[in-house]
């Protein structure tokens, strides 16, 4: 065991001395964190639909500004039978006056606040029976750093809440294939002779299978949800598992530390637990540091294509496709989601890497 | 060797009979069918439709008579494009992907291995840590980001190529698919060509040779040779991916290949359009994967005896 946590450390120190892997696990940290937390503190729910703040460009303003006051006062006006007959705004408050044909109905001023662009309003001047009102109302100052999407909702909030979903399904199906992947391979490599040869040969008809087409039509076929989607790609992706396991384990199998537990009568499925399966861990955490990207990247394919997550739920691949469809009035609808992915990705790859160099024993 | 090629071949039939009742036994347990359409049809007529396409009868009898007819070459008649048989729409899509696989196929290796080669034999240099960047960079770049991008940068800005659709013989209209679609697999080929031939040149062989005196040049010339064993298998699968269309970049582009067919066909409950389409990708995959066994057996000979 000593020897095990020797190896790990020395595993750690190197990969700190590889400055991408440690620029990667911060990136990674921080996203994670993000889209853990980072949702609650952005101020807008991510299901917040603002009519009036359509497609709005990533920054810092304050919204609404002035382009969008006007057209949110006039339609709210409508709604209430007026017009908007002045709109003064001066710092947070705004006067605003409407006129009607008829009285305005008093009751019809909580549409103001119901926009969530005001505040409660107040009559200030209620002239000519009814049919002006001059009106006094804080105006909220809302911010949206990445804008807003096609139903003016917040994009940052909803890239976040994406992540989340794009994050469990990558760290999921990772942990399912890797469970099938160490259990078949650890098994097949132990047992050898007919037994491994058998179960290879399954291995090697199944890479032959068409498999981002099954999962499609299975998608397709048996309505897309999320549990499919997990099952469906880590039924796919444990193969490359199964055969780093089985050869680690081949080559593990004669070791003396396995033989002597052999000897002592310890039953297969301890040693494989307690001896086999340990020693192999090295080359499957950087696979699987790799296979965590493939996924995300499958499941924002298969969202793309509309057979993945559905709404209410998001995903990057979600977000990126409505991008993709409104790319050229609103750019930043793609450019949002696909620099969430697209920086998750890399690191993920840069930090596989990393492990990888860390772990090798030839170099360093 | 022909014997090693028609044994291997032997092996794939049970693969491809495998692909065969799992694709055909998964479409028909689903629910939906061919013909619901949005106003359903009266239930003599349905009735009529299905007798004349032989779905009423057992499930059992009917994968019966489709392996009959795939012995005799028959994939059948398409259930969603009229009048039209399975294998027609594979002939008009199938070039059309082809073609575009082909060149995405080209493209990636040679920058791909090219940049592979430079990166391992400039290890730990800037050129080297340039392209692993790039290639770490290309492979987290899915194609459904890059190819909006690459639309409205040459397609609206520039001007310079059509956004998307296909016309025969114009192969502008080409440019950006393969672009996209070669793009992640030029970082693939590249970080998997720099680790081989890197492995390869801390060999004793290779270090011989550099103590005998020849040049740089010829003794990545022939450390080449070995390094490319993982490439080549490697290739295999991927080009049998990449011959078949991508199903993003032709939906995308608006390009009539075999990857939208194939959903456009499952989407409609086009029962034999997706086992077509199915069935020729998984003979593709066993082709092509004899293929880069065969071309590894003749770059190292240790291989040939026992392959």
């Amino acid at each position: 065991m000593r020897g095990r946590g020797a190896n790990t450390a020395r595993t750690l120190g190197r990969l700190g001395r590889e400055r991408g892997g440690v620029g990667a696990l911060a990136v990674l940290a921080v996203i994670a964190l993000a889209c853990l937390l980072g949702s609650a503190l952005t101020g807008h729910a991510p299901d917040r639909f603002y009519p009036d703040l359509r497609q709005l460009p990533a920054g810092l303003a304050a919204q609404p500004d002035a382009a969008h006051l006007t057209p949110a006062l006039e339609r709210i006006a409508f709604r209430m039978r007026a017009h908007v007959a002045a709109a003064d705004r001066t710092g947070d408050r705004l006067r605003l006056t409407l006129t009607s044909e008829h009285s305005i109905d008093r009751r019809s001023l909580v549409y103001l606040p119901r926009s969530d662009l005001f505040g409660p309003a107040t009559v200030v001047v209620d002239g000519e029976g009814g049919r002006r009102l001059v009106l006094d109302m804080p105006v909220r100052r809302l911010h949206f750093l990445l804008g807003t999407d096609i139903h003016g909702r917040d994009l940052l909030t909803r890239s976040l809440v994406a992540g989340r979903v794009s994050l469990a399904v990558g760290l999921t199906a990772t942990l399912v294939a890797l469970l099938i992947g160490i259990g078949y391979g650890a098994v097949a490599g132990y047992a050898g002779g007919a037994v491994d040869a058998a179960m290879m040969r399954v291995v090697d008809a199944l890479y032959a299978l068409p498999f981002v087409f099954f999962v499609i039509l299975l998608l397709v076929f048996f309505r897309a949800s999320l549990v499919l989607m997990l099952l469906a790609i880590a039924a796919v992706e444990w193969l490359d598992m199964a055969r780093i396991v089985r050869a680690q384990t081949l080559s593990l199998r004669g070791r003396d530390f396995v033989r002597a537990a052999r000897a002592l009568g310890q039953p297969a499925s301890r040693i494989l637990l307690r001896h086999v399966v340990p020693n192999t861990l090295g080359p499957v955490a950087v696979a699987a540091t790799l296979l965590v990207p493939r996924v995300i990247l499958l499941e924002s394919f298969l969202s793309f294509l509309g057979l993945g997550v559905q709404e209410p739920q998001t995903s990057w691949g979600v977000l990126i496709a409505e991008g993709a469809r409104a790319i050229e009035a609103a750019p930043h609808m793609l450019a949002a989601p696909a620099a969430f992915l697209i920086a998750t990705l890399v690191s993920l790859n840069l930090l596989g890497d990393a492990l990888a160099d860390a772990l090798d024993p030839r170099a360093g | 060797m022909i014997g090693l090629v028609l044994r291997r071949l032997g092996q794939g039939v049970p693969t491809l009979l495998a692909v065969v009742a799992v694709s055909f036994f998964l479409m028909r347990l689903a629910p939906g069918g061919p013909f619901d359409l949005e106003r359903p049809l009266s239930p003599a007529a349905m009735e009529n439709l299905r007798r004349v396409y032989g779905l009423d009868r057992p499930l059992i009898v009917q994968f019966g008579s489709y392996l009959a007819a795939l012995t005799r070459g028959d994939l059948g008649p398409s259930f969603s494009f009229r009048d039209m048989s399975v294998a027609g729409l594979i002939g008009r899509g199938l070039p059309v992907s082809a073609t575009l696989g082909a060149l995405a196929l080209v493209l990636s290796c040679a920058l791909g291995i090219g940049l592979g080669c430079v990166a391992a034999l400039r290890r730990g240099g800037w050129a080297d840590r340039a392209i692993g960047l790039a290639a770490a960079l290309t492979l987290s770049l899915p194609s459904f980001v890059v190819a909006p991008l690459l639309q409205i940068a040459f397609g609206l800005t520039l001007r310079w190529l059509p956004l998307s659709g296909w016309e025969e013989g114009d192969p502008r209209h080409l440019i950006l698919p393969v672009v996209t679609l070669a793009l992640p697999q030029v970082g693939a080929l590249a970080r998997l060509t720099r680790a081989s031939l890197g492995e390869v040149l801390r060999t004793q062989p290779v270090r011989t040779m550099r103590a005998f005196g020849l040049p740089p040049a010829r003794v990545a010339r022939h450390a080449l040779r070995g390094a490319l064993l993982p490439v080549v298998a490697y290739l295999g699968p991927l080009a049998a991916a990449l011959l078949t269309g991508s199903v993003v970049v032709e939906t995308i582009f608006g390009l009539p290949g075999i990857g939208r067919y194939f959903v456009e066909g499952a989407v409609n409950r086009d029962y034999t359009l997706v086992m077509g389409v199915v069935l020729l990708v998984a003979a593709l995959v066993i082709v092509l994967n004899l293929a880069a066994d065969l071309v590894c057996a003749w770059l190292d000979p240790r291989l040939r005896t026992d392959a």
